[in-house]
């Protein structure tokens, strides 16, 4: 998410180039696999687990952990959507655009709330889905689930669960897709 | 018609070419107790004389404007007859006419004496436009009379129209015993109603109030049909459009009495400049599209307009930061109508100084053949009212160093060509090298 | 897209990418509304100044609810027009209020161009135009394109079917600030805008204006149309200086039950309020489904919200360290 608005941010223009492949698509694949299994084995049941994919980088994924669960303990786990360009505490340096309307069609109180990004970085876009969250019910506990943790965190902020720690330099630019995690830069900016 | 008033040190003017109605030649002009002392090339310089260098310079009879706005009294925050008439010195100008809108309005013979007196140590002759109803209030008429006795020769309730055809008609009538001239601010208050803007596309798109051409054009053609039954002098002021224009230049090849001046915005500026909402380009007759721009120009090539004026029209800061249709209209003139006349008019400079000199003065009766000291020939033994002009100087308009008291210039940041260099205001220098001398 | 502007004082201001940008985040204000707290922190610590000289409730609330919804403080100058009148210049007024250091300015004049001026005399704050004299209301005009483009499928889709949309506007066009933002906000997305009024209420001159047509004969033109954007008739201009009376304008011009039927089932009728009932709209028209009169209140302060939230959004706070 932060990765998001870090490409996002004006001029446009900007291009990321990759410099190397740090996860394939079926290292990815394996890491959903692992992750879904981790979050079965902490939430027994999966009764009230609901997972809420962060704009955007988080949908896909998200929906991708639902499937998995669904494999794993044959239940229908309910995958929200949530924006929280209006949560930030950044708007103002940076151009922050709701990229999507966010979608969260029931009540989260009581519910387990796993949010789910594809990188975590600073935790700032954490911090503020966590208060985007709260607008929506009081939830029984809250868990975070990411792809990516890129480590230079500003807030007191760990994932519970995580596809693969990769250590950068603050200036580098990490990009999850369906093909796998890529390393790279920036550059025309 | 008035005596020099001190006996000034003579001063040569030397250098120069002279222009004035009789034409062109090259010359030194000698003045000597307020008057022209001799005129012709190669004088020697008297001792003691001051010497004005006109070198590369134009000297010209002093200009006469028909048309402005010295708010003394009333609203001395935006002008005074001392700075209006030192704008007017900078500008070249050794008469205006000063117009009867004032507060108290120049309807009586007090009024007018007490401009007349408020002028008496101004660096430009006055000569003060009476009203022709009482109060500018279309009602009934002004003393005229009375006034013309003090020596008014204009009358007008400039700021407005006389809109009743009946009375103008008795004004016209009344004027003709007293030798005296009507002016016209052609406005037909029912057509223009709030207009704050020419109407057209660029009031449309705007959404301020238009005010249609034909307000004026419709009392014009009123008016030349009065001048037609009266047989009266008239004079239209500030016209703008190129219907007025074309009714003006059928009135005199019918041979009737009229004559129009027309004002350097007019011929400058169009509507389009209201784009940005600033009041400093809100005049009144509002700025025309550039159809009516050229008809303007071509009404000065082809003689039908007989003078430029300036239509001065000073306003207090305070009053311009306003909202478009609230402020008042009127931009400054006397400084830059001659730098606008050289730069936006394809007239030879004799032209020029026609429109903006001898024929101005010989509308307002400030003529020699009326008696009067102003843009008359420069032959020794006239009243010495001159300028010297540099054709080809050119300046940039600052506001903040124009000598009004108030800055509603439309032309700030523009670079203009011809500049005034001295004026001679009978025979006392006023203005040398472009600096005002008191 | 470019940077969002500075100022709101026309349409033209945003062209299509901006009213494009508008539209697409309000759908997010939309959906916070519909929350229980419909409040989010986006502009926390901004303070915003509403300063109408004329009276617009509906408009005034609208804009304040939309920053307060987005956590801002809001002021309210109420400034009656008479102390216009008792001197206090506007400039005055406007310097006041940007030394209090406010992020933008909400005003409502009756004088066309008045917030282009005010836009002009102020160094730092936003200057957004909730409506000047005859010239425009922008955001009106926008809340009109939400609610059509709404109706007609929302997202993308919807703006995809604003080309060839046939619109057409009927009433006093002529004193109309909606109508010039309409015009301007419906041409910018590719719609075609027919004017439908008598000759006395259209603008002198429509010289530039990107419309393509003008008709003086409602009923030549409604079977066609597919938004029907109704404009108040102010009772002084029906009094008969413009129409000879509000009773000819409505057998002209009114949007009476008969009319209606002459239009297409899917057509929108829009009217931005407040409307008047059997002049401009007969009742029974006003009620029907077809007809977006509450519906565009409710997405105003979505709209207004998307529009604070672009121009505030997008500077540097003072004082923040954080990056």
């Amino acid at each position: 998410m932060a990765e998001r608005e870090r490409s996002h941010t004006r001029p446009r223009g900007a291009v990321f180039v990759p410099r190397a492949q740090v996860m394939s698509a079926a290292d990815v694949h394996r890491a959903i696999t692992r992750m879904s299994h981790e979050i079965a084995e902490r939430n027994r049941g999966l009764e009230h687990l609901v997972l809420i994919g962060l704009q955007t980088g988080g949908v896909p994924i998200a929906e991708r952990l639902a499937a998995s669960l669904e494999t794993v303990e044959s239940t229908t786990i309910p995958v929200g959507i949530l924006d929280v360009a209006f949560y930030r505490d950044d708007i103002g340096l940076r151009p922050v655009l709701p990229e999507a309307v966010t979608d969260i069609s029931f009540d989260l109180t009581g519910a387990t709330v796993v949010l789910v990004d594809d990188v975590l970085f600073t935790g700032r876009t954490v911090r503020a889905a966590l208060n985007a969250v709260s607008e929506y019910g009081r939830a029984q506990a809250v868990q975070l689930a990411v792809m990516v943790d890129r480590g230079h965190r500003e807030l007191p902020i760990r994932p519970d669960y995580v596809g693969k720690n990769l250590p950068t330099r603050r200036d580098e630019m990490v990009d999850v897709t369906e093909d796998g995690v890529a390393l790279g830069d920036v550059v025309g900016r | 018609m008035s005596e020099p008033n001190r006996s000034d040190p003579t001063l040569i003017i030397r250098g120069g070419i002279v222009i004035d109605a009789t034409g062109e030649r090259r010359a030194d002009v000698v003045v000597a107790n307020g008057r022209i002392q001799e005129v012709g090339d190669g004088l020697v310089v008297p001792t003691g004389a001051t010497v004005l260098d006109a070198g590369r310079c134009v000297v010209s009879p002093g200009l006469v404007d028909l048309h402005a706005h010295l708010r003394e009294p009333g609203h001395e925050e935006a002008e005074t007859i001392e700075t209006g008439t030192r704008a007017a010195s900078l500008g070249g100008y050794t008469a205006v006419v000063a117009m009867p809108n004032t507060n108290p309005p120049l309807d009586s013979a007090d009024a007018v004496r007490n401009v007349v007196e408020l002028a008496r140590t101004a660096t430009a002759q006055v000569a003060v436009a009476g009203a022709i109803t009482v109060g500018r209030a279309g009602q009934r008429l002004a003393p005229m009379a009375e006034l013309a006795a003090l020596g008014v020769r204009l009358f007008t309730d400039d700021g407005a129209g006389v809109q009743s055809a009946g009375l103008m008609r008795r004004a016209l009538e009344y004027a003709r015993g007293l030798g005296a001239t009507l002016a016209q601010h052609c406005e037909d208050g029912s057509l223009a109603c709030d207009g704050a803007m020419h109407e057209g596309a660029w009031s449309s798109r705007l959404g301020i109030p238009g005010m249609p051409a034909l307000a004026e054009e419709v009392m014009v053609a009123r008016d030349i049909a009065l001048a037609r039954v009266t047989g009266s002098r008239i004079h239209f002021l500030h016209l703008s459009t190129a219907p007025s224009i074309e009714l003006v230049r059928q009135a005199k090849a019918a041979g009737l009495p009229v004559t129009a001046e027309v004002a350097p915005h007019h011929f400058s500026l169009t509507d389009a400049c209201a784009a940005g909402y600033d009041p400093v380009f809100k005049v009144n007759p509002p700025l025309r599209p550039q159809c009516d721009v050229d008809a303007v120009k071509a009404g000065l090539a082809d003689g039908t307009v007989d003078a430029i004026a300036t239509d001065h029209a000073p306003h207090a800061p305070e009053f311009k930061d306003l909202p478009f249709d609230l402020a008042p209209p009127g931009v400054l003139g006397l400084q830059t109508a001659l730098s606008l006349a050289i730069t936006e008019l394809d007239l030879p400079l004799t032209r020029i100084l026609a429109l903006l000199s001898w024929q101005p003065a010989a509308i307002a009766g400030l003529d020699p053949s009326n008696r009067g000291g102003q843009g008359g020939p420069i032959t020794p033994g006239a009243e010495s009212n001159l300028c010297v002009i540099d054709p080809t100087a050119t300046w940039t308009v600052d506001p903040m160093t124009l000598a009004s008291r108030s800055r509603n210039t439309p032309y700030a940041g523009r670079t203009l060509t011809g500049r005034v260099r001295h004026t001679v205001f009978r025979g006392e220098p006023v203005v040398i090298d472009g600096e005002a001398q008191r | 897209m470019n940077q969002f502007p500075h100022h709101l004082l026309s349409i033209d201001d945003l062209g299509p990418d901006g009213i494009g940008e508008v539209l697409r985040v309000a759908d997010s204000f939309v959906e916070v509304g519909h929350r229980a707290n419909p409040k989010v922190p986006a502009l926390r610590g901004r303070t915003v100044a509403t300063l109408f000289f004329e009276d617009s409730t509906r408009t005034r609330v609208s804009f304040e609810t939309a920053a307060k919804r987005l956590s801002a403080d809001v002021l309210s100058f109420a400034v009656g027009s008479s102390s216009v009148k008792k001197g206090e210049s506007l400039r005055d007024t406007v310097e006041t209020i940007e030394a209090m250091g406010i992020d933008a300015i909400i005003i409502r004049h009756p004088s066309s161009g008045a917030p282009t001026r005010v836009a002009g005399w102020v160094t730092n704050l936003s200057v957004i135009n909730a409506g000047d004299g005859w010239h425009e209301h922008p955001t009106q005009a926008l809340l009109d394109l939400y609610t059509v483009r709404q109706a007609l499928g929302g997202g993308d889709e919807g703006m995809d079917r604003f080309k060839s949309l046939q619109v057409v506007i009927v009433g006093d066009i002529r004193h109309s600030r909606v109508a010039r933002s309409q015009v301007a906000a419906y041409a910018a997305l590719g719609a075609e805008v027919t004017l439908v009024a008598p000759p006395t209420l259209l603008p002198p001159s429509i010289d530039g204006w990107p419309i393509a047509a003008v008709s003086h004969d409602i009923d030549n033109e409604l079977p066609s149309a597919d938004v029907v954007s109704l404009l108040r008739l102010q009772s002084e201009r029906g009094s008969g200086e413009f129409v000879p009376s509000l009773r000819e304008y409505t057998t002209r011009f009114g949007l009476t039950g008969r009319r209606a039927a002459m239009l297409k089932p899917e057509t929108l009728i829009l009217h931005p309020g407040p409307m008047v009932r059997g002049v401009e709209i007969a009742s029974e028209v006003a009620d029907l489904p077809a007809a977006h009169i509450t519906g565009q209140v409710s997405n105003g302060v979505a709209v207004r919200m998307a529009v604070l939230f672009l121009m505030l959004g997008q500077s540097p706070v003072e004082g923040s360290s954080n990056v």
